[in-house]
């Protein structure tokens, strides 16, 4: 006699476990909301506070509105001075202000910050002098300050590069018992890259308290998002790592600030890293140095303005009470004084030394930079001798 | 004195590194609970415990970047590669930040870390399991870059690695991995920078590195069946190079090849034939020749020995150096051609 697998269930019934509830979704921790978090509406009125995200205090949102409205200034300058020579180019941020400066206001002085070439403004906002952050663009030299000083890695260029050593820095300095948390910047073309998805990656697998900042300006130079990803959002791509991830309205200066905020606290915790997603706009050509005609309708640029984050928080802060015509008139003089304090110093030649060139390869010159060095000191000897 | 092999020579000079520098981690694939696929990071993890030995996700990219972030955090990382080819998914972090962020930042910002590198082949292995990949990282400024042919060496190179203030890809050659040799442990041998003469010799220098070493000994003492007293000069930093070293001992026997298992074109060979031709002109009785892997992608195991430079390769080449002083026809020949 044959039976059937159903039958032979029938025929030994078994037992009745007993009725467990549902085990929880792991993903529910770590799935961004539906929609990005929102604070204030683009006209600046506050919408219902949320317990998931409580405003930060409003001396914070006033001196985050400062260095938005310094911040714009310095920008503007920076793509001025590319006008006038004096910048090799300049990768404005205009329209990511909430952003530059929420990135910076979110941390202490001693947590590291790890920017791309996107973030002068975020830079200056940390208080690094604004002549050191050009120089790059400058070209004197490559990274102008000291980024030990300033807990700031250099401008990284290489997309996504800079996620994989802020996992390294967080985790090293937890290994050595400081609650040090590392904050990335990156853009949304950069996180298709392989070093994005490695980095976020080891910081989970080592725990290491970083934030991942994706400010999703929505292109990379001309490729828009929808050829980077098919995910729903950017946000998604932290669950795959077990990373709790969140998706902000970048535009909105409390609410980026309040998600941050949250991120930091995380990470800080001993959590392990965070990705926080902003989508914000690109108000700029990439740099100077493109045309974005080619690429990208001027009524969509046009369409953004309605939502500029410094008039929204304004106008919050206004409402608020905390800022009136006079304080709005004096951080504008603030900005104007940066701005051509910024200028004077640009305006001359930086002198730079040939000779530096020999310097900084290794800790001390090889024999054959030892070499090359003779060679070009007396190359610069003779040119001397001919112009005398 | 103890005989023992390289791969045993290496280990210890991570554990003792470990032992003195508490700054010391050691991670990559596989390193930790089976002490690597080589074993060279054999009991560090039982030893030290799993925070200073690790095992790490697999990415190349990852583990690279990594090290840097410990390094600016003020630990000492030493990364394995676990082979050549499998450290090319690294090549961006090495290139563009490894060997730069000292320059880039004037100095304020310093990464010393090793990579260290199984490499070259001679040892049957299948594909992308075998490259000599020193060229590309020998060609890249900011990068100290060292290949040990000797068990003392192994021991003491490494051990300079760590300490030293810069990024060093240590380049080890698998095939000597497991070859004994007498060493007293903790050896210290000549510092970086300096090449050594293995076999002195006058009638020509055989400059070679790594895995290329006992080959170019090996036809040494071949050699003198046919009545030749040849010198060997192991380069053993490849940067920083030992010109002085090399240019001294072609000075002296006026007569050169340079051997090395990698592909030839454009490779540290090259390198090496060029700078001897620069500073030996006058002393040279015959061309600088080279010996050395074959143009093509590293073959199949059961091609290799074709590939691979051998001692009689080595010998032909030392015959063409006009011992007799008639310019080599070929030289001749070609230029004549048309
Ligand atoms: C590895 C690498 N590939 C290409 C480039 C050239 N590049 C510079 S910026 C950029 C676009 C990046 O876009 P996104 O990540 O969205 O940042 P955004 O510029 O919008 O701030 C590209 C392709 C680069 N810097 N690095
Ligand atoms: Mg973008």
């Amino acid at each position: 006699m044959t039976t059937t697998p159903q039958a032979a269930r029938r025929a030994s019934p078994r037992k009745r476990r007993p009725a467990t509830p549902a085990a929880p979704d792991p993903s529910a921790e770590l799935l961004p909301q539906a929609e990005p978090v929102r604070l204030l509406d683009p006209d600046g009125t506050t919408l219902p506070p949320r317990a998931d995200y409580p405003e930060p205090p409003v001396e914070a949102l006033r001196e985050m509105y400062r260095r938005m409205v310094v911040g714009r200034r310095f920008d503007a300058q920076a793509t001025a001075l590319t006008k006038q020579g004096r910048l090799a180019v300049y990768p404005s941020s205009r329209g990511q202000e909430a952003c530059q400066v929420g990135g910076v206001l979110a941390l202490r002085d001693d947590d590291w910050v790890f920017p791309t070439y996107r973030e002068s403004m975020a830079l200056t906002a940390r208080g690094i002098d604004p002549v050191e952050v050009l120089t790059l663009l400058r070209g004197d030299w490559h990274c102008g300050y000291d980024p030990t000083e300033v807990r700031t890695a250099p401008q990284c260029t290489p997309l996504a590069t800079q996620c994989v050593h802020a996992a390294g820095l967080a985790y090293g300095e937890s290994y050595q018992g400081r609650d040090t948390v590392a904050l990335v910047y990156i853009g949304d073309g950069a996180t298709s890259e392989g070093d994005f998805h490695e980095g976020v990656n080891f910081a989970a697998v080592f725990k290491a308290p970083v934030v991942y900042f994706v400010q999703n300006n929505r292109y990379a130079i001309s490729v828009p998002l929808s050829r980077q990803t098919a995910a729903p959002t950017l946000a998604y791509k932290g669950v795959g790592y077990g990373v709790p991830s969140e998706q902000v309205d970048g535009n909105d200066p409390v609410a980026v600030l309040a998600v941050l905020n949250r991120a930091v606290a995380h990470a800080r915790a001993g959590k392990g890293p965070y990705l926080v997603e902003a989508h914000t706009y690109r108000m700029e050509p990439h740099t100077n140095a493109d045309d974005q005609t080619r690429y990208r309708d001027p009524d969509e640029v046009e369409a953004w303005r309605d939502r500029d984050p410094i008039v929204r928080l304004e106008s919050y802060l206004r409402a608020r009470g905390v800022l009136d015509d006079a304080a709005v008139a004096e951080i504008a003089e603030q900005a104007e004084a940066y701005a051509a304090r910024l200028r004077e110093r640009m305006n001359s030649q930086p002198t730079v030394d040939p000779l530096s060139l020999f310097e900084h390869v290794y800790a001390r010159p090889t024999p054959q930079l030892v070499e090359q060095r003779e060679q070009v000191r007396a190359e610069l000897a003779a040119a001397q001798e001919e112009d005398a | 004195m103890a005989t023992m092999t390289m791969a045993k020579a290496l280990n210890a000079a991570l554990a003792d590194a470990m032992l003195d520098d508490e700054r010391v981690v050691v991670f990559g694939e596989d390193v930790g609970q089976l002490g690597g696929v080589f074993r060279i990071t054999d009991g560090l993890q039982a030893r030290f415990g799993d925070k200073r030995c690790f095992d790490t996700p697999l990415a190349e990219a990852g583990i690279v970047g990594f090290a840097v972030g410990l390094a600016m955090s003020g630990l000492r990382p030493v990364v394995e590669m676990q082979f050549d080819a499998f450290a090319y998914p690294a090549f961006e972090q090495i290139a563009s930040h490894v060997a730069k962020l000292r320059n880039r930042t004037r100095g304020a910002l310093s990464v010393p870390m090793v990579i260290r590198v199984p490499y070259a082949g001679g040892i049957g292995g299948v594909e992308h399991h075998c490259d000599s990949s020193e060229a590309y990282y020998a060609h890249t400024p900011g990068l100290k870059v060292v290949t040990p042919a000797t068990v003392a060496d192994a021991y003491s190179l490494l051990r300079e690695a760590i300490d030293d203030p810069d990024p060093v890809v240590f380049m080890e050659p698998k095939k000597l991995y497991f070859g004994s040799a007498e060493a007293e442990l903790p050896a210290r041998t000549e510092p970086f920078g300096r090449a050594v003469v293995r076999r002195p010799g006058r009638d020509a220098t055989l400059v070679a590195y790594g895995p290329a070493v006992p080959v170019a000994l090996e036809a040494a003492e071949a050699a003198r069946e046919e009545g030749w007293d040849l010198e060997v000069v192991d380069v053993r930093t490849i940067v920083p190079f030992d010109d002085a070293t090399v240019t001294a001992s072609v000075r002296r026997t006026g007569r050169c090849v340079v051997i090395q298992e990698a592909q030839g074109f454009a490779g540290v060979g090259a390198e090496i034939a060029a700078r001897v031709q620069e500073r030996c002109f006058h002393a040279l009785h015959a061309p600088v020749l080279r010996v050395s892997g074959l143009d093509i992608p590293y073959p199949a195991p059961m091609l290799e020995h074709t590939h691979l430079p051998s001692v009689d390769r080595v010998l032909d080449a030392v015959a063409r150096l006009q011992f007799d002083d008639q310019p080599d026809g070929r030289w001749l020949a070609e230029g004549s051609a048309a």
